[in-house]
């Protein structure tokens, strides 16, 4: 009943953690049976090893939160020797998150990591507003955006999922660029550029200046650009942005989401995605939806 | 680690906007350290719209008879997360999750052993369970305890049923004036335990070189354990093959000068 296939993913649930709010599983691993999980998606794995940002990385704002971690990751060899075999010894499929500064770095960690028995997909991230270089430049010029697409499913092994930025003006334009490129699937959305700004010290909070904002606050962003990609492009739509429970998991696949990922409320409660999947049967029951993959985009089809 | 509705047992202010919040669950026998911390999401039972993201705060003291554990917090004042839990009443139930952390390694101190316990306003309470567990090893304790003023002073007769006792205001108001490092000169120690500001904790790892010294970090936190990687710090070492440390699992307490302040 909530079952659902999708390039590369046969998923048992349509809930994963989204990328950046998971590290490699290891601590919520300690938690609770991650094969429980419809997927694992990793955090962003780069060529090289990064830091990442100064602290402060995070601030609250209403309903949600900023965050400017900056890709800090141990690079694409250490997460293939470290990470990635303790993610093989797991049932659940793995959606690898990758990002770069420059077309070369994506496409080379693009080639190793999609090489690794232990990843089912790639998640290609032109969207982090958070790094100096490349990130969301790739992620707001259709051309450029495509043509990286183009560039990563030439040397990967696996499908493509292309992580949108919802800092466009026109997402309908970059969903159909990166589909006409050869992405499989999207991710949408990244998060929203913003920031905060501290009364005492009259400065802002995040020691990046900006930040990219998350949790409930940007689900009706999240929401309103999914049902608008997803009646101009036939690839699936994995959705995120605001995620808490078994409702919103609904009114994304009503907006024409195949999947979701739930990022920030696992920092609320490191329990809620095993809590929504629990959740999501029952709620479906109680709405006389017999299979998910029917109300895929019911909000828009006739 | 557990996530737990904990019952409010006592609830009250002890010192300008400080109060102190005793709690009864399961959650208590899980506490191995003084110096851990829970993660604590606030329900707002006024208009406000309660905040997103839990808020660490560090473990007081536990009592595992009891099943009770005491956290010490600041209220930031109208509109922040900290405000609204001073609402909590005694019967109500706060979500808790935790002990989260590592806190202050007691069996490093060697026995007999004279311990200095450093603290600095809000970073004061977890020490007093640190006191509680060394005196228990019958390590001889001394506390310095720097506040602002006055009116923030808390735990002082606590401290003194523990051991010596100085405290210190910046202002003058009370004890001594001045700042903890003033009185390091004066206390003969062979171990050392900090928490509080960062300059303080950075005047204290340039004074104590020569006995072992462990500070605990504050630092903003999203998840709180270990996932998110905002509350990370750089290690000074850098030939160290990680070269960060995340305050909220590696830490709150580190050896000294393991991490940049």
């Amino acid at each position: 009943m909530i079952e659902v296939h999708l390039p590369g993913l046969d998923l048992k649930n349509p809930v994963m953690p989204a990328s950046g709010c998971f590290a490699f599983g290891a601590e919520y691993g300690a938690l609770y049976d991650l094969n429980e999980l419809g997927a694992v998606t990793i955090k962003a794995a780069t060529l090289q090893p990064r830091f990442g940002n100064s602290t402060p990385r995070v601030a609250e704002t209403p309903s949600g939160m900023l965050n400017a971690i900056g890709l800090q990751n141990p690079g694409a060899d250490q997460i293939i020797k470290n990470e990635l075999p303790r993610l093989e010894k797991q049932k659940v499929p793995v959606l690898a998150n990758i990002a770069g500064s420059e077309v070369d770095d994506y496409v080379a960690t693009a080639k190793k990591i999609s090489r690794h028995p232990a990843v089912n997909a790639l998640e290609l991230n032109i969207s982090c507003p958070n790094v100096k270089h490349g990130g969301i430049q790739f992620g707001t010029v259709p051309e450029v955006a495509a043509e990286l697409t183009y560039k990563v499913k030439a040397v990967s092994e696996k499908p493509v999922y292309v992580k949108l930025s919802p800092n466009v003006t026109d997402i309908v334009a970059m969903a159909k660029a990166v589909e006409a490129a050869g992405a499989d699937g999207l991710s949408m959305i990244n998060t929203l550029l913003g920031m905060r700004i501290d009364l005492h010290t009259q400065k802002p909070v995040l020691a990046n200046l900006t930040g990219g904002l998350s949790g409930p606050a940007i689900k009706p962003v999240a929401i309103r650009m999914i049902y608008e990609v997803s009646q101009k492009v036939t690839i699936p739509i994995i959705g995120m942005g605001g995620i808490q429970n078994a409702d919103d998991v609904i009114e994304f696949f009503l907006a024409g989401a195949s999947a979701v990922a739930v990022g920030t409320a696992n920092f609320v409660d490191p329990f809620v995605c095993p809590k929504i999947i629990k959740e999501l049967p029952e709620k479906l029951n109680t709405m006389g939806v017999t299979d998910i993959n029917e109300i895929i985009g019911r909000s828009w089809k006739k | 680690m557990i996530q737990e509705d904990m019952r409010v047992m006592t609830h009250e202010e002890i010192a300008d906007h400080i109060f102190e919040l005793k709690l009864q669950g399961q959650m208590v026998q899980q506490i191995t350290e003084p110096g851990q911390f829970v993660h604590v999401r606030i329900s707002g039972k006024t208009d406000a719209v309660a905040p997103l993201l839990r808020r660490p705060i560090s473990i007081c003291s536990a009592d595992l008879k009891s099943g009770t554990l005491t956290l010490i917090y600041r209220s930031g004042g109208l509109g922040t997360g900290t405000e609204l839990l001073t609402h909590a009443q005694i019967g109500d139930t706060v979500d808790v999750l935790g002990p989260l952390g590592h806190g202050f390694p007691v069996s490093e101190a060697p026995t007999p052993a004279r311990a200095l316990i450093v603290g600095g306003g809000v970073g004061v309470p977890p020490l007093y369970g640190l006191s509680q567990a060394l005196a228990k090893r019958g390590i001889q304790v001394t506390h310095v305890l720097g506040f602002r003023s006055a009116k923030d002073v808390f735990y002082q007769t606590d401290f003194e049923e523990l051991g010596k006792t100085f405290v210190m205001t910046e202002d003058g108001t009370y004890g001594r004036c001045g700042r903890v490092t003033d009185l390091l000169e004066t206390v003969p120690f062979d171990i050392a335990y900090a928490c509080g500001p960062t300059p303080m904790l950075r005047a204290l790892e340039q004074t104590i070189i020569d006995k072992p010294l462990f500070v605990s970090l504050e630092q903003r936190m999203a998840c709180g354990i270990g996932a998110c990687m905002a509350c990370v710090t750089q290690t000074t070492d850098p030939n160290d093959a990680k070269g960060y440390r995340r305050v909220c699992c590696d830490g709150p307490v580190f050896k000294a000068r393991e991490v940049e302040l």
